[in-house]
């Protein structure tokens, strides 16, 4: 191995520090990790996941097996990364994984020298099947099993980088910026359409850049990208994969904006997650070289013939000195000549008995040594290949003579070509399969928005390639409705017709037994062995599902790019058949490992969700509360006084209430302007009680179920004027309730005259509580307030602080209680002249902390108690329910089961010492074992500081009748069982006076 | 990412929209007191394979509801129609029925 002097697109001037496990590499700008690691000399880069093989470089692209390392250190720590798709950059830091001690000696090589026996099924074999009746075993087992097989290790600390997500629409998406997606964006752009082009490489050209400096598609690839660089309508973004295609035409690209540098600049972002809708798509993604399968076949050494030509010709490093070919078809012949040409001693072993006259004669212009009807039994060598075992094969590549051990450090096999055909298939399903070429391409149909061009459709010459690539590329972009001219397509290109052509569709070589000599692997990311598809044929796994589970086959990170075929191929010979009838395996995204970070974007931690805020949000803030999150609200949940923990600053803010006068910030409940001539029909409807009676300038509670009858929300209604009603929800359930009444109001109940609209962020809400509410209110609103003026459940309009309101009579805390309804944008104003007004009152804000303790006094059903399991009957609102009317779910709410006399309903509880339940813990009686759901559970806790004791709400079965029994409250959670009192709900003044006062 | 033709908005993303279920059950009437439509129309569903019709609720947009044609095999989009239109022609085809 080493780096030419000369040849290649590499800088050799501008030299990058770039190391692996401390090594310092060769790298220059314009390598590969792998290819600075091949031009160092490394043969071993990594261990294998299962038996800790050692691996080197097997190819030079995405469908890599055995070069995964992990990249950086620290928190920009990244596992299993394929070294051949990694951009040098300078400062790049490199490691291997999965090996201990170290990469060269690894202890966990011996699982290796158990092989035979770890096939295949071997876990399940040895560890659950002889076990089935205790799992004990294998949980033991499986935690040294799980340390010895496995990848890189990930980190525990938090990812430094930002990322972003990008949408857009283009009329004509390409995929792959080789010979034919260059074409593809040539026609597409000449006519005009819009055209995102994308390339996985940092550099365009695709397979043309495998070919020898100076060849004629260089000229060819300077001029097509430099035309495309100067369309408007094109945009070319390399480093980019196109790894998903899904419904609605819609695509997932990474772009890998700052992975090619240390860390990302100040400001930048380190990928890019694009959704790209795209009208038309060509799918010029290339294809994937097959792997020859033959004893040692993994060891480093052992590379694609592909790999090692453009390792050569991109590069400029030879690979090896002394060379095997291995194929069955035609294309490796030019690697052969071309690694001749660069000073090696080639040898090419072919299956094949005859081949054309001009691949004879370009080999022995090369002075390639050339076996036909040969094939590699074995690559040899200890930790790397150091001879080749040759002999001489039949059609099915079994062994026909005796061995040959030849010197060799690069065996470079082809076993012919796989179009990637990835996100056609993830969209349009099932491929068909071309017998020629012995592999899968798309059953195109012209209306798929998908059409493949080049070798993933597999055109055979570079001619076929560019022609496609232009035919679909135009036919896209007219598609789309672009009317431009094309142009003629380019010309000019050709390089034979060495792809799949004449191919024998034979690639595993057998000894003289009919077994592969020493250990021949199918899979080689998961150690899949010739011999494990063997054996799951034998054991029944034949069809290609049972077969990939079985055997694990293609389910490591490369996702069998490499090997499900020559898996199917060797099932549909194993039993007689054809490889269509095995079946093929189905394609998913990703087409590569795709970074989660790209795909979460900037939506994680407090970007996970749009936060909702009320308008008087800023003031709680300022003025110290602690904020709560309420669904995606943000609420202050108290306003501790120095150092107050939230225990001590709720009591006092309850206390506080009940003594003087608090204000809490209500904002956050739904609110919703139902209008229209036909609204009070439609209350009707939606709620369970009547409201034909309701007078202009009244409020009223009402409940609502959901069609199954259970409850569904609650709040009040106000009568603005004859056609005009203000309706609460709660915080929660505000966007259901809308969803509901529209779904009513666009379908069922169509006739309705009546618009629902959503006010709730129009309006500021304040709710004022407490004996001083009125002497408060009276004085900066200047409104008579009396007892006769505004009685309980009326509202009135008014001036306050000069902002026209809303004065709501209504109680939620039990205590003298009204809500103001303001503008939003005059909220903050408002709040701020009640607290300005406050001192003579002695006025103090309040959180939801307080708020729940005070209604939790009164009895109040909330969120805990509306949970969706709960009927009218349940909650003690059975007497709400009309019976002059239908509404929705009146019928179903009186279902057998919910008329159920043993269903839990609302009791209140006194909790028996000083500390408090839990919402949840179940509820046991006095006596018996605490076993099972018990009969019932708390929903609502607290401290009562009007009672000066813990008291709680919950659900208990047969509860009106258990009034004065103790039963058992239990957390099995926190291991904790206390005493309770059943007792009525409503625990602070049960008559309502205070409120009505 | 399927897209919706929204007969409002034009085509618009899913993420605009919430699913809401089987458009093909009708509400009973308000005053069908028959607990075994009721049931019919909250619980029984058909599962079927190929073209479905189903509520679409363009929340993000403009609020209305959408009756949606999707292939339940395919994920294939059809036709949409907003929910209010389908529920005149549902109600004139039985009118007419009677």
């Amino acid at each position: 191995m080493k780096r030419l002097a000369s040849g290649g697109r590499i800088e050799r001037s501008e030299k990058l520090s770039v190391s692996f496990d401390g090594r310092r590499l060769p790298a220059v700008r314009g390598d590969t990790l792998a290819s600075a690691m091949l031009a160092g000399g490394l043969g071993t880069v990594a261990r294998s996941f299962k038996y800790h093989r050692p691996r080197g470089i097997y190819s030079a692209g995405v469908e890599e097996p055995g070069a995964l390392v992990h990249l950086r250190d620290g928190d920009r720590h990244e596992p299993n990364v394929r070294a051949t798709t990694t951009e040098a950059f300078d400062g790049l830091t490199s490691g291997s994984q999965n090996a201990w001690p170290s990469l060269r000696f690894d202890l966990g090589a011996v699982s290796g020298l158990a092989s035979p026996v770890l096939g295949a099924g071997f876990y399940y074999k040895t560890f659950i099947g002889p076990f089935r009746q205790t799992t004990r075993f294998w949980k033991w087992c499986e935690h040294f099993i799980r340390k010895a097989a496995g990848m890189g290790r990930g980190t525990y600390r938090s990812d430094p980088d930002a990322y972003e997500k990008r949408h857009r629409t283009v009329d004509v998406l390409v995929i792959g910026g080789g010979a034919a997606g260059l074409s593809a964006a040539l026609a597409a752009g000449r006519s005009g359409a819009q055209v995102l082009l994308v390339e996985q490489d940092f550099a365009l050209g695709g397979a043309l850049l495998s070919e020898p400096v100076g060849h004629a598609g260089d000229a060819w690839l300077d001029e097509s990208a430099a035309e495309l660089q100067g369309m408007e309508n094109v945009r070319i973004l390399t480093r980019t994969t196109a790894f998903g295609a899904y419904d609605g035409k819609t695509f997932g690209l990474i772009e890998r904006v700052s992975d090619h540098v240390k860390a990302p600049e100040a400001g930048a972002v380190r990928q890019r997650y694009w959704q790209v809708h795209a009208h038309r798509t060509v799918l010029a993604a290339g294809a994937i070289e097959r792997p020859m399968v033959f004893g040692g076949n993994d060891k480093p050494g052992v590379m694609l013939a592909s790999a090692a030509r453009s390792y050569l010709n991109r590069f400029a490093v030879l690979a090896g000195d002394r060379v095997i070919v291995a194929t069955n078809n035609d294309s490796a012949y030019v690697a052969a000549a071309e690694l001749a040409g660069a000073g090696a001693e080639v040898t090419l072993v072919d299956m094949r008995e005859r081949i054309g006259p001009e691949l004879d004669e370009l080999i022995n212009g090369a002075g390639v040594k050339l076996l036909l009807g040969h094939g590699v039994l074995e690559a040899k060598g200890w930790g790397r290949v150091r001879h080749a075992c040759i002999v001489p094969v039949d059609a099915a590549g079994r062994a026909i003579g005796q061995k040959t051990i030849v010197p060799a450090d690069l065996i470079a096999v082809s076993g012919g070509w796989t179009p990637a055909i990835h996100l056609w298939s993830q969209i349009f399903g099932k491929p068909v399969y071309d017998a020629g070429g012995a592999c899968f391409v798309p059953d195109a149909k012209p209306e798929q928005h998908i059409q493949t061009a080049g070798t993933a459709m597999a055109a055979a010459s570079m001619a076929d390639v560019i022609e496609q690539g232009f035919a679909r590329g135009s036919e896209a972009a007219s598609a789309t409705g672009a009317k431009g001219d094309c142009g003629p397509a380019p010309v000019g290109l050709d390089s034979g017709r060495f792809w799949q052509s004449d191919f024998r569709k034979t690639w595993a070589v057998f000894n003289l037994q009919g077994k592969t000599e020493g250990t021949a692997f199918v899979d080689m990311q998961h150690d899949v062995k010739l011999s494990d598809i063997d054996q799951a044929e034998r054991e029944g796994y034949v069809s290609v599902e049972h077969l990939k589970r079985y055997t694990t086959q293609g389910m490591a990170t490369d996702q069998g790019k490499l090997s499900n075929l020559n898996a199917l191929s060797r099932m549909a010979e194993l039993r007689g058949v054809q490889v269509p009838d095995v079946g093929t395996t189905t394609f998913r995204p990703p087409f590569t490992p795709t970074t989660i970070g790209a795909l979460v974007g900037h939506e994680h931690g407090r970007h996970f969700r749009p936060t909702r805020r009320s308008p008087i949000h800023d003031w709680h803030v300022e003025h110290g509360a602690e904020m709560t999150e309420s669904g995606a609200w943000l609420r202050p949940w108290y306003y501790p006084e120095a150092g107050e923990s939230l225990e001590a600053a709720y009591v006092r803010e309850a206390s506080h209430v009940r003594a003087h006068v608090g204000i809490v910030d209500v904002s956050t409940l739904g609110k919703i302007a139902v209008q229209g001539p036909d609204a009070a029909e439609f209350l009707n409807r939606v709620y369970v009680n009547g409201w034909k009676t309701l007078a202009v300038g009244r409020l009223r509670y009402g409940v609502m179920l959901r069609e199954d009858g259970f409850v569904l929300d609650d709040g009040v209604t106000a009568r603005l004027a004859a056609h005009d009603y203000f309706m609460s929800t709660t915080t929660a359930n505000a966007a259901k309730v809308l969803a509901m009444a529209e779904l009513m109001l666009q379908t069922a109940w169509a006739d309705l005259r009546v618009h629902v609209t959503s006010v709730t962020d129009q309006w500021g809400a304040i709710a004022v509580a407490g004996p001083n509410a009125r002497a408060l209110l009276s004085q900066v609103a200047g409104a008579d307030l009396s007892r006769e003026a505004l009685p309980n459940n009326h509202f009135t309009r008014a001036q306050l602080a000069g902002v026209p309101v809303r004065i709501h009579r209504m109680s939620y805390s039990g205590e003298l209680a009204y809500e103001i309804y303001v503008p939003s944008r005059q909220a903050r104003q408002v709040w701020e002249a009640l607290i300005a007004a406050g001192p003579e009152v002695n006025l103090r804000p309040y959180g939801t902390e307080a708020m729940g303790a005070l209604r939790i006094e009164k009895g109040h059903v909330a969120g805990p108690e509306l949970d969706g399991r709960t009927t009218l009957k349940d909650l003690g609102f059975e007497g709400l329910a009309s019976s002059k009317k239908p509404f929705v779910g009146s019928v179903l709410r009186k279902r057998d089961v919910l008329e159920d006399p043993d269903r839990p309903v609302l009791v209140g509880l006194e909790i028996e010492g000083m500390s408090g339940a839990k919402a949840g813990a179940l509820l046991f009686p006095a006596a018996g074992r605490t076993e099972g759901h018990g009969d019932g559970w708390v929903s609502s806790s607290t401290y009562s500081p009007a009672l000066d004791r813990h008291i709680a709400m919950g659900l208990l079965k047969n509860g009106a009748s258990r009034r004065g029994e103790t039963v058992r409250v239990v957390d099995f959670v926190g291991n904790e069982v206390l005493t309770a009192r059943v007792v009525a709900n409503h625990f602070f003044d049960p008559e309502g006076e205070r409120q009505n006062g | 990412m399927i897209r919706i033709e929204c007969p409002v908005c034009g085509q618009r993303p899913e993420t605009e929209f919430t699913y809401g279920g089987d458009a093909t059950v009708r509400r009973p009437e308000m005053t069908n007191e028959d607990p075994q439509a009721w049931i019919e129309y909250v619980f029984m569903r058909g599962n079927p394979r190929g073209w479905h019709r189903e509520y679409w609720h363009h929340v993000q947009g403009c609020r209305q509801w959408i009756v949606l044609e999707r292939n339940t095999l395919s994920h294939e989009i059809g036709q949409a129609e907003l929910a209010r239109d389908a529920a005149r022609a549902w109600s004139r085809t039985s009118e007419a029925a009677e």
